[in-house]
């Protein structure tokens, strides 16, 4: 199977990630979407190891797991405390930041 | 020959002066007596030193002192040292001698003043200033003294500064000085820089090897410092202001010494203007030009100390006339220096005796018929205008003659343009000196009933009498066997240079001279004596006279040319100053400002517009990768 098939698999899911983070106001579903932009990005590590035939793409590739996994316990927390204290996910209304 | 003795001349004025100001007053009861006593003790050093000179051969009468090394950087060493030569002798028995005497007038013109104290310890701060601008064995020492002296006559002319007009005459005083001074410091550098030495032996061994160019410049500096100190042309305007001092002030200060330290100068200066012929002319030419302006302008003056200075401005210019005049005419031009030290100081010891006895009026209009009541002023004063004028045997006479002598003997067309202007200036010089004696001394009496007119008490007219003296025999005594000349030959060196074919014999010179003055004594007999004298200034004048009192236009000059343009010139640059630079400071701060609220706008606070910024900014940035990469 071509190699460059990976590639444009790897593409359509970062984008699909991107926009979801973009335009999606639930707190779960946006970090969701950063999952499958981190994993389209663990695709084309993989895949370009693949193609130059050495290992160095996918030793990122675990490194990447790991970040993620990490940030999926910190963001989950955070998630979960804001929803306690406000009765709310959605990313639209945590906005104390801005000014 | 070293002796330990020069450092107390300075020493000894300068620590009473101290003594003087940080006591305050405490020693107001005998301030005045210490001052003259220092003073006093000053010329006794500087006598005795004089009687150590005579006894030596003529090679050997310089001597110096090493007092400290002052300087000491690298290939630069100066050391404060005194050299008391055949030249600085004449200074210092004038300084000290004259000094005293008008310290002991001093004592009684000013027993009413609160503040005499002070002025005491200012007079003593001058004497130590002026010794020490004439001790000074290098430019930079007699740098020293020549600030000194500035700051001494500014604090004078401004004794009684709670009058406005006289501090601002000190401030003007001041200010045209510095402009003088700022030539000097350039002749120094200038000095250093091309022979790296500023003492007056060194730089006399090194001016044979330096280009004439480099000597021309020093010199043209060196005049520039002459003629601020001097009130010579063009920097003369403060010194008719500066008569805003007290009398014995404008004497000493404004009359017998400081305002010689240009000739001092020029005259110590000799090896340099010998070897730069364009700044020697220049100083024959600002010498003849100051002459002639100085005496117009005291044709019209009405106060009587303004008269005298302008007549001292014009008597400096024969001095630096004399001086420019080179080898031959440095000796003249010290005669002629000490000759009016004496009869010039006498006059306004005079002129202050005048004002003691007439509520200190000092314009001359509302004198009058005063010979009856200050017989001694009169005689002194008499004798004073007598030697000013030339009137043989009295000591202007001598001095000024050889001037005039020297000048029509300078060759060619520029001798007989320096000595018809001498001979102008000689007409000019009796024509105002008879004006101011007929004025005050004579005719009929245009005071009010208010004045007393009295003569002074003695410690006033005592010192009138010996500047009296002086007036009538100095010089007699100092050309009989060409005394002077041959006590200067040393530092000056007349040598075979004196041998320019003579224009005229030295008996017609005298004559042309003696007739010069009859003639301006006969206009100013006819003006003011066959007429009556008005006590107010006519205002029915000629236009050329209207511009003579105001000093030949002397301030609307300079107001024109340097201190409107000046202002101005500061106006701009301070409107530079804050539209541009300052402008430009504000503008960062602002624009950080203005940039920093526009900015602050993105922060909206919602996590999907920074999520799509960062979207588009990496976009941005692989796109920029991309295209570049391409």
């Amino acid at each position: 199977m071509n190699s460059a098939n990976y590639l444009y698999l790897s593409a359509l899911l970062f984008t699909i990630g991107a926009v979801g983070v973009v335009i999606r106001r639930n707190a779960i579903v946006v970090f969701m979407c950063v999952e499958l932009m981190l994993n389209a990005a663990n695709l084309t590590f993989v895949t370009f190891s693949r193609i130059n035939g050495n290992l160095d793409g996918q030793i990122v590739a675990f490194f990447t797991m790991v970040v993620a996994a990490c940030e999926v316990v910190v963001g989950l927390a955070i998630i979960v405390t804001i929803y306690r204290s406000r009765r709310s996910a959605s990313v639209d209304d945590a906005n104390l930041l801005k000014r | 020959m070293t002796s330990n003795l020069i450092v107390y001349l300075i020493a000894i004025p300068l620590f009473s002066s101290a003594v003087l100001l940080l006591t305050g007053r405490k020693a107001n009861k005998w301030g005045h007596l210490l001052g003259t006593l220092a003073s006093a003790s000053s010329f006794g050093v500087g006598a005795y030193l004089f009687t150590q000179m005579l006894a030596q051969p003529a090679e050997e009468r310089a001597m110096t002192q090493k007092l400290f090394s002052w300087i000491n950087v690298g290939s630069f060493n100066v050391d404060a040292s005194l050299l008391l030569d055949q030249l600085s002798i004449c200074f210092v028995l004038l300084i000290t001698g004259v000094g005293t005497l008008i310290h002991i007038y001093s004592i009684s013109y000013m027993s009413h003043d609160l503040d005499r104290r002070r002025f005491f310890a200012y007079l003593n701060l001058f004497i130590a200033a002026m010794l020490l601008l004439v001790l000074g064995n290098s430019y930079l020492n007699l740098y020293v003294g020549w600030e000194g002296v500035g700051l001494a006559s500014y604090l004078l002319i401004g004794f009684w500064n709670q009058k406005p007009t006289y501090a601002t005459a000190a401030k003007k005083a001041f200010v045209m000085n510095r402009v003088g001074d700022l030539g000097l410091s350039l002749a120094i550098m200038i000095a250093f820089a091309s022979m790296g030495t500023v003492s007056f032996d060194g730089i006399k061994e090194a001016a044979p090897q330096t280009s004439t160019a480099t000597l021309t410049a020093i010199g043209i500096m060196l005049l520039i410092a002459a003629a601020g100190k001097s009130a010579q042309f063009p920097l003369q305007a403060w010194l008719g202001d500066a008569m805003a001092g007290p009398t014995p002030v404008s004497a000493l200060i404004h009359a017998a010494t400081m305002v010689t330290a240009g000739v001092y100068l020029i005259t110590r200066s000799n090896f340099i203007f010998d070897a730069a012929p364009t700044a020697q002319l220049l100083v024959v030419i600002v010498g003849a030009i100051t002459l002639l302006f100085g005496a117009v302008v005291g044709t019209a003056k009405d106060d009587i100390k303004k008269a005298l200075a302008a007549s001292t401005m014009s008597q400096i210019g024969y001095m630096i006339l004399g001086a420019g005049l080179g080898p031959v005419g440095y000796a003249f031009a010290i005669m002629h220096l000490l000759t009016h030290g004496f009869f010039k100081a006498g006059m306004f010891l005079g002129a202050g005796s005048v004002m003691h006895g007439m509520n200190d009026e000092v314009n001359m209009r509302k004198y009058g018929a005063l010979r009856k009541f200050m017989p001694i002023t009169f005689i002194t004063f008499g004798l004073g205008y007598l030697a000013i004028i030339g009137v043989p045997p009295f000591a202007g006479f001598y001095s000024k003659d050889m001037i005039i002598e020297t000048a029509l003997n300078a060759g060619g067309i520029k001798g007989i343009l320096l000595g018809s202007a001498a001979l102008f200036g000689a007409a000019l010089t009796a024509f105002y000196m008879t004006r101011v004696i007929i004025l005050t001394f004579t005719g009929t009496k245009r005071w009010d009933d208010e004045a007393h007119p009295h003569e002074s008490p003695i410690l006033m007219w005592l010192p009138m009498a010996v500047l009296a003296i002086g007036s009538v025999a100095s010089g007699y005594l100092f050309t009989r066997g060409d005394a002077l000349v041959h006590w200067l030959e040393p530092i000056v060196a007349p040598g075979e240079h004196g041998e320019h074919a003579e224009l005229l014999p030295p008996i017609v010179v005298s004559a042309l001279a003696l007739t010069m003055v009859l003639i301006g004594i006969s206009i100013a007999v006819m003006m003011y004596v066959r007429r009556p004298v008005a006590d107010v200034a006519p205002e029915d004048v000629s236009a050329l006279t209207r511009i003579v009192r105001q000093d030949l236009l002397q301030d609307a000059a300079n107001e024109a040319i340097f201190m409107r343009p000046g202002q101005s010139l500061t106006k701009t640059l301070v409107s530079i100053d804050e539209k541009v630079i300052d402008g430009a400071v504000r503008g960062v701060g602002a624009m950080a400002l203005g940039s920093g609220s526009e900015l602050r706008k993105t922060q909206t606070g919602y996590v999907r517009s920074y999520s799509a910024l960062i979207l588009v900014g990496a976009a941005a940035i692989v796109l920029g990768i991309w295209v570049i990469t391409q």
